[in-house]
């Protein structure tokens, strides 16, 4: 991977210990935070601004169960797309509001797909679809899609509690 | 479930986006929506009782943090799909898990601080009774995450 890894302070991974659980919904949700923590509010809020700016956090905010805000269906569609055209078929992947997901991997003997893109959907047939239309306007004819049978674990990763 | 209010609509959409880095942050929402504090918390409080929220809070780079990425797909013979599947769930660094249709029938990502860590659990998982094929399918490059729903 491209991304550099950002060297963190005993400090900065207990904050990132205490922000990866439930948020507090109280009026001072950092207050709350900060002193578990053991630090100032200030401190806490300064600190996790400079995580933000380093690119250490990528959202703040709320993600749904999808399923019951009427996004029922979603599928992993795999891609084989050639080397040269990886980069632009990505890019216009990713701009699609369907797609939530959209990573370049490694490929396997007898497994060629190198592009994955998450698609959601309200039905089985709109993400046929949008796969459709995606591949179209890259020219791909190329693609395994992966629809899920059944759900054995989705949780968020909790980061920096390694034994 | 009860239905989603056009103002419960906005209010997610509006989160889904950002969560103010402030010390009364959900003053801060209400003020965006013109309504009050207590309002987008007592709601904020329903809905994640309700089940529409999956998380509120913060969402991290896993490589900044120096974790590495990858998707694992497995052949699993059909009667050892459950056994398997609960073994990978107690990796915590196993977050998502699921069975799909095709070839490979068993998908999970993995998250690992570093090489020998993640490799020591793919051998194990490689070796569990019923594996008969592993593809490790790292990640080269993020394009987009991006887990957001508008809703209507």
């Amino acid at each position: 991977m491209s991304v550099e890894m950002k060297d963190l302070s005993e400090l900065d991974k207990e904050i990132v210990r205490v922000l990866q659980e439930d948020f507090p919904l109280v009026e001072e949700p950092y207050k709350v935070l900060a002193a578990r923590v053991g630090v100032s509010e200030e401190v806490f809020l300064e600190k996790v601004r400079n995580l933000a700016e380093e690119k250490c956090i990528r959202k703040m905010g709320a993600v749904l169960r999808h399923r019951e805000v009427g996004f029922s269906a979603n599928v992993l569609c795999a891609w084989e797309v050639p080397e040269e055209q990886l980069e632009q078929a990505a890019m216009l992947m990713s701009a699609h509001p369907s797609v939530s997901h959209c990573y370049e991997r490694t490929t396997a003997p007898d497994w060629p797909y190198n592009l994955y893109t998450m698609i959601h959907a309200h039905s089985r047939q709109e993400c046929e679809q949008i796969a459709d239309m995606l591949g179209r306007a890259q020219g791909l004819s190329h693609r395994a899609m992966l629809y899920s049978k059944k759900e054995w674990k989705k949780t968020s990763m909790k980061y920096f509690c390694e034994k | 479930m009860t239905e989603l209010s056009t103002f419960d609509k906005a209010l997610l959409n509006l989160l889904q986006g950002h969560l103010p880095l402030c010390r009364h942050p959900f003053a801060a929402l209400a003020e965006e929506l013109g309504t009050d504090e207590g309002t987008v918390l007592k709601r904020l409080s329903a809905l994640k009782q309700e089940g529409y929220l999956r998380r509120i809070g913060t969402f991290f780079d896993s490589n900044r943090l120096g974790y590495r990425g990858t998707l694992v797909a497995l052949r699993v013979s059909p009667e050892c799909l459950k056994p398997v599947a609960e073994a990978i769930n107690l990796y915590p660094g196993a977050t998502h898990n699921y069975e799909r249709e095709g070839r490979y029938n068993l998908w999970f990502t993995l998250l690992s601080p570093d090489q020998s860590h993640e490799q020591q659990v793919l051998d194990e998982i490689r070796a569990l009774p019923g594996v008969d094929d592993m593809l490790n399918l790292k990640a080269k490059k993020k394009y987009k995450i991006n887990v957001q729903f508008r809703l209507r």
